[in-house]
């Protein structure tokens, strides 16, 4: 066998790794002799989910969708937020400890408040989707806003540019690798916000259906819960990812 | 040194021979503090003339920055008034172009997007950018060509090395035609070939276009090359200690730079600031 260029070798690289840790995860479990209902091997999950393909699938669909609208929310205010903090240091200062605060507090604490408002389902999983996913867009705006060059501001501004032109012309479009990178970490924040949601004040969603499959002992079902979700996130992940490197292409040089 | 030793000396030569235009910049009594820690700039009197290429030399800290800054509009005076063209300035000035150490392209932009961006934010360019844009595109290749730029339009900043960069940048600074480029030692962080390149680029759009210049630079033998007056500064609080007029016939040869006058101009320029290092303004 001829040895594997450098190229390949990247691209092989992360399927192996997901490869290795199946393995180790069946060994582990078969070696232990871990009963099924404490801890299921891959073979278990896998049995679980193409058993159940179909339960899983509608609560995975439910989880996404409303997993998709928060993030959108969350998107829409961050940016916004973003844009208000980053463009005034004085703002900045003023909102910026109370934005740490806010995160600070573990979004899980916001579902019963939310199920008194709202009632269980999925207002409460979309609200504690955009909760836990705005903060880091608003941070990563805000940065990519305020660290603008004074140099960069001089020449536009000595030529008469108002705030707003600054703005559209270098602010936003120089904060834009910032945002997509912070996109990426929001979506798979808010697949754990509507996840917490759906798994304490749901009959609908992945939550939900660890939540209730765990109290039956089921847990290949609960792992192949665990396993939807994991793949949705990476699929949403790689989603931006790709975005990010096609829109703002231009920061990450090669 | 008081202020009178300053008007004495910047007295017997204060008609600039190489500048025949009118008053364009005028300073009158001008400081500048930014706040309490006292001032950056005091008692700045000078008048630079139209199409008159100026050069502001001193040691770092000085307050060359404050002086573009008090120029182009971007900051008002404590005291004294800047008039530019006889009006007085209040606010930023349009008519005026700016490039910097840092080109300061803007990395999402191919070359000729970024030499076009002061038409996006100018009237009246702003306003017949849409409708004539193929015209201004022309206007902005030919700008580029005459720097040597042509072949790298559509190169992004990054792909250009740091001399080329800078091109890009005073094409930038130029292409809505201002009638005053301020240069904020533009050439500061290139090698010394590509510096003296681009002194031979600079000259040669303003032997053809006549703008005024204020260029504010470190580097003495780029002062004394270019400029038709240098300006000598004194450590801050920034005042004017010297007012000195180039007399070296144009269009100016990089051999002139080797030449004993060139050398003895240097050499005197040098003392004086070394002067003003140690303390000493006399």
């Amino acid at each position: 066998m001829k040895p594997l260029s450098t190229n390949a070798k990247m691209r092989i690289a992360p399927w192996a790794a997901v490869i290795i840790l199946l393995v180790v995860w069946e060994g582990v479990v078969r070696l232990l002799g871990v009963p099924q209902y404490v801890f299921p091997g891959v073979i278990d999950t896998a049995n679980a989910l193409v058993n159940y393909y179909e339960p899983v699938g509608l609560h995975a669909w439910q989880t996404f969708w409303t997993t998709v609208i928060g993030f959108l929310i969350g998107v829409a205010v961050g940016l916004g937020l973003g844009i208000v903090v980053g463009s005034s240091p004085l703002m900045y200062r003023a909102c910026y400890p109370l934005l740490v605060a806010f995160n600070a507090i573990p979004k899980v604490a916001f579902v019963p408040i939310l199920v008194v408002w709202f009632g269980i389902g999925t207002v409460p999983a979309i609200i504690t989707a955009f909760l836990i996913c705005f903060f880091p867009i608003v941070v990563n705006v805000a940065t990519g806003l305020a660290t603008l060059e004074p140099e960069m501001e001089d020449v536009l501004r000595v030529l008469g540019a108002r705030r707003l032109d600054v703005l559209l012309k270098v602010g936003l479009p120089r904060s834009m690798p910032y945002f997509f990178a912070s996109l990426k970490v929001a979506i798979t924040l808010a697949f754990v916000g509507t996840v917490v949601s759906e798994t304490v004040a749901s009959n609908q969603g992945i939550g939900y259906l660890m939540m209730s499959a765990g109290s039956q002992m089921r847990m290949p079902l609960v792992f192949a819960g665990l396993i939807t979700i994991s793949v949705m996130a990476m699929v949403m992940y790689q989603v931006f990812a790709w975005m990010e490197s096609h829109i703002t292409g231009w920061a990450h040089r090669r | 040194m008081t202020t009178a030793t300053v008007a004495n000396q910047a007295a017997p030569d204060a008609a600039p021979r190489a500048a025949s235009g009118r008053p364009f910049v005028e300073f009158d009594q001008v400081s500048l503090a930014y706040d309490d820690s006292g001032n950056a700039i005091e008692d700045i009197n000078l008048t630079i003339h139209q199409g008159e290429f100026v050069a502001f030399v001193g040691p770092s800290g000085c307050g060359k920055s404050t002086f573009m800054k008090l120029c182009t509009g971007l900051h008002g005076p404590t005291e004294g008034t800047v008039r530019v063209d006889g009006q007085r300035v209040v606010g930023p000035l349009k008519i005026t172009g700016m490039a910097f150490q840092n080109a300061t392209l803007l990395p999402w932009r191919t070359t000729l997007d970024n030499v076009m961006l002061p038409l996006e934010i100018v009237q009246p360019h702003r306003k017949r950018l849409r409708k004539e844009r193929q015209a201004y595109r022309d206007k902005a290749m030919r700008l580029l060509e005459t720097v040597g730029l042509g072949a790298y339009a559509d190169s992004y900043p990054w792909q250009l090395s740091g001399g080329m960069q800078q091109r890009a940048s005073i094409c930038r600074a130029l292409i809505h035609d201002p009638e005053l480029l301020m240069l904020d030692e533009p050439f500061g962080a290139l090698d010394a070939f590509t510096r003296e390149e681009l002194w031979g680029v600079l000259s040669e759009l303003w032997e053809a276009n006549r703008f005024t210049v204020v260029l504010v630079t470190h580097d003495l033998r780029e002062a004394a090359y270019l400029a038709d007056t240098i300006y000598v500064m004194s450590a801050r609080p920034g005042r004017i200690l010297e007012q000195r007029h180039v007399d070296f016939a144009r269009p100016r040869d990089l051999e002139l730079t080797y030449t004993p006058a060139f050398t003895d101009l240097i050499h005197d320029l040098r003392g004086r600031i070394g002067a003003i290092r140690e303390g000493r303004t006399e």
